[in-house]
């Protein structure tokens, strides 16, 4: 018995070691994950556009993922064992892989790097991230009808641009429905506790709000609002099973064609450092089937969609008041320029909170 | 019919050294199933988690990286434990050590501050995390406050005042408003001791603290002071020593050690304060200290072989494509086996044939 187990463990040896080899004169690619690949949201809609890779471009590279990677000194480990590892192409999916991810860069010019939805470059550093903001707009819109209190109720991650951006679109497209619009906006300071954004979400409802948005990963306001009979955004993916009658619609993100296009251009050997920020029009994200709404209201999504998707309209589009009944600086012609978008640190007219830290 | 654990009457202390490698043994075996059951193969695994880490210096540094935490703030806590004072909140002591020698290198900042500032970081660091501790250690002897309680409770404390610092008085200016502080200025770091790589200065410092800790147990009054009090509080008494000054003093030197480990992981492999410095350092930290059974030594090779784990985690994650799920089953299993190993030296299972109530305070 003994014998033929350590014959069965040989062989299993011997049959791994064949199989390595002939992986080897593939690219290699790693992801290097936030949350667990099954959160049902951000790590979750990265996994599947690595899913999407692999079933596109499977026989030319073989990819790997390390999961539950945290924001700290282990994410500069993680990134350089995948380096050693081999990858040579390596999407680090967080802001605040950032630094390492730089770090880590500098030190293996041979390597190419994706960071998504950070700032600092390198030669061989992308960053890519999406016009979220387009989607929040169309939300803001939709939010503003389907209210029957005017209150709505936002969850915030972290007070960064790309939130504080999400909160001003949707405030600005509410405001052309109904002037007087409220929003009760509570930071969760996480990016992925299903604790705290339950909590979060009972309390914005107990305050009278009767539409939820979330600007955090989790199905866990879904499931709230769905208890209690309010309406929600989904967040990052499709969230309707969490409440079929709840999800007006939800932002999705959808890496896959980005990642595609990115690990065909290393093939090619045209990769080169960019940074990419996408909108509706380039497939970075989409939205999900408008539903739980009168068809009247679809059909106003609907017609944003298209407008925005076609470039005829921008959510940040000028005049736009601050908080302080000033004009903000017109940067962009008739809109806010992408510098002033991804470095808001404002709110605008009508939101009647503090941003922290201001 | 019952089956009851009793005390055995004397203990081997054979079978008392080799009791971790017995729950070491007892761990690959079980490992080599569930691979088995993972449809993965158990020996590359096996070899993915143990042996290659230990075969490139890049790992070994990687090891020597993660374990330095560890080593400082178990040693400090090995004191506490075997002074019988229950200190559960290093990892409160760790982050305030962090927040106090960060004040210095925020402060600094863009000045053309001189050499003198990473020692001051370090010493203000430690000296925090002693004022730290010594809440709960004076709360416990002055008032009679379970130090379990009140040492657990200020880490939380210490966090959300982390927390606040880095989302307001001390954010990056040009951190787009991501709670985070600027990057310390090349005066405010530990230097690294292999160019190019993650080693660190305070590896060398946690070495050193071993050494310490060796020599006050093993050779001082104070360390002898220390184990009776712990193991004989009678005859501690009757040998006239004072429980109370040695609570206060083990929980004094474990805050230091811990608030030292803090600001020495912010100002080396982070480089920055922010949230989630910590992975839970401090209380991992006390499962280290136990697996090393409050030996300095002990300790040592116990921190080490944890981050073993992580490292080797992470390698079978990337090389075999296993969860990191299973390297979380994993140590949890190891720490099952040591504790089990651990009941069975000290305790038999035994067969009770009556009714019988067995009572259990009578043994």
């Amino acid at each position: 018995m003994r014998k033929s187990l350590l014959a069965m463990a040989v062989g299993l040896l011997l049959a791994g070691g064949v199989g390595a080899a002939s992986a080897a004169d593939k690219l290699k690619v790693g992801f290097v994950y936030l949350g667990p690949i099954g959160d049902l949201g951000w790590t979750y809609q990265h996994d599947q556009g690595r899913q999407a890779l692999v079933k596109e471009l499977g026989d030319k590279i073989e990819t790997t993922y390390l999961e539950n990677v945290p924001e700290g000194p282990d994410s500069e480990r993680a990134i350089e064992q995948l380096v050693r590892a081999g990858n040579k192409l390596i999407f680090t999916t967080s802001f605040g892989y950032m630094d390492p991810t730089l770090k880590v860069a500098k030190k293996y010019p041979n390597v190419h790097f994706e960071h998504a939805t950070g700032y600092k470059r390198n030669p061989n550093m992308s960053t890519y991230s999406a016009k979220w903001y387009q989607g929040r707009y169309i939300q803001g819109l939709i939010a503003a009808k389907m209210s029957k209190s005017g209150v709505l109720g936002y969850i915030g991650s972290f007070p960064i641009p790309e939130v504080v951006s999400g909160i001003n679109a949707t405030i600005l497209a509410a405001q052309t429905i109904n002037p007087n619009i409220k929003v009760k906006i509570i930071w969760a300071n996480t990016w992925f506790d299903p604790g705290k954004e339950a909590d979060a979400a009972k309390a914005l409802i107990d305050q009278g709000a009767d539409v939820i948005m979330q600007h955090t990963d989790s199905p866990a306001p879904m499931q709230i609002a769905s208890e209690r009979g309010k309406l929600a955004f989904g967040q990052d993916s499709e969230m309707i099973k969490f409440g079929p009658k709840t999800q007006l619609t939800s932002i999705l993100d959808t890496w896959g064609p980005y990642y595609i296009e990115r690990v065909k251009a290393e093939l090619a050997g045209t990769w080169k450092s960019e940074d990419t920020w996408g909108g509706l029009d380039s497939h970075m994200f989409a939205m999900a089937p408008y539903t739980n709404m009168p068809d009247d209201v679809k059909k106003m999504a609907e017609d944003a969609q298209a407008a925005i998707t076609a470039g005829k309209l921008h959510p940040f589009k000028c005049p736009i008041v601050g908080q302080d009944g000033k004009p903000i600086e017109c940067k962009g012609g008739d809109h806010l320029d992408d510098g002033q978008i991804l470095g808001m640190n404002f709110y605008v007219k009508g939101i009647d909170d503090k941003l922290p830290g201001k | 019919m019952q089956l009851v654990l009793e005390k055995r009457a004397e203990r081997s202390n054979t079978i008392a050294l080799v009791s971790p490698l017995i729950a070491i043994g007892l761990t690959i075996v079980t490992m080599v199933v569930l691979f088995a059951i993972l449809g993965k193969n158990p020996l590359l695994a096996l070899h993915a988690y143990f042996i290659a880490p230990l075969t490139d210096g890049y790992s070994l540094q990687e090891i020597a990286v993660k374990a330095t935490p560890l080593v400082m703030i178990a040693i400090g806590l090995s004191l506490c434990y075997l002074a019988n004072a229950w200190n559960i909140g290093a990892e409160g002591q760790f982050l305030i050590g962090a927040v106090a020698g960060s004040w210095i290198a925020v402060k600094t900042q863009g000045t053309d501050a001189g050499a003198w500032v990473l020692p001051a970081m370090l010493v203000l660091a430690a000296a925090a995390g002693a004022l730290y501790a010594l809440i709960p250690a004076i709360c416990k002897v002055r008032f009679g406050a379970s130090e379990i309680l009140t040492s657990l409770m200020l880490v939380y404390v210490a966090d959300l005042f982390l927390d606040y610092l880095v989302r307001g008085p001390w954010r990056d200016p040009h951190g787009f408003n991501f709670p985070t502080t600027a990057e310390f200025d090349p005066v405010a770091t530990v230097p690294l001791l292999i160019e190019g790589g993650r080693l660190h200065l305070g590896s060398i410092i946690a070495l050193l603290v071993v050494a310490a800790a060796a020599i006050l147990l093993g050779r001082t009054i104070k360390g002898f002071e220390i184990r009776v009090v712990g193991a004989a509080p009678r005859a501690a008494r009757f040998g006239g020593f004072n429980a109370n000054q040695l609570i206060v003093l083990t929980f004094a030197i474990s805050g230091a050690l811990a608030g030292l480990a803090g600001i020495i992981e912010v100002s080396g492999p982070v480089g920055h304060l922010q949230p989630g410095i910590s992975p839970g350092y401090g209380f991992t930290a006390i499962i280290v200290a136990f697996l090393g059974r409050l030996n300095p030594l002990g300790i040592l090779i116990a921190s080490l072989f944890l981050a073993l784990t992580f490292i080797g985690g992470e390698q079978a994650q990337i090389a075999m494509k296993i969860p990191l799920d299973v390297t979380k089953v994993f140590q949890g299993i190891l720490l099952f086996y040591v504790l089990a190993c651990d009941s069975l030296i000290l305790y038999r299972f035994k067969l009770v044939f009556s009714n019988r109530q067995v009572s259990r305070g009578a043994g």
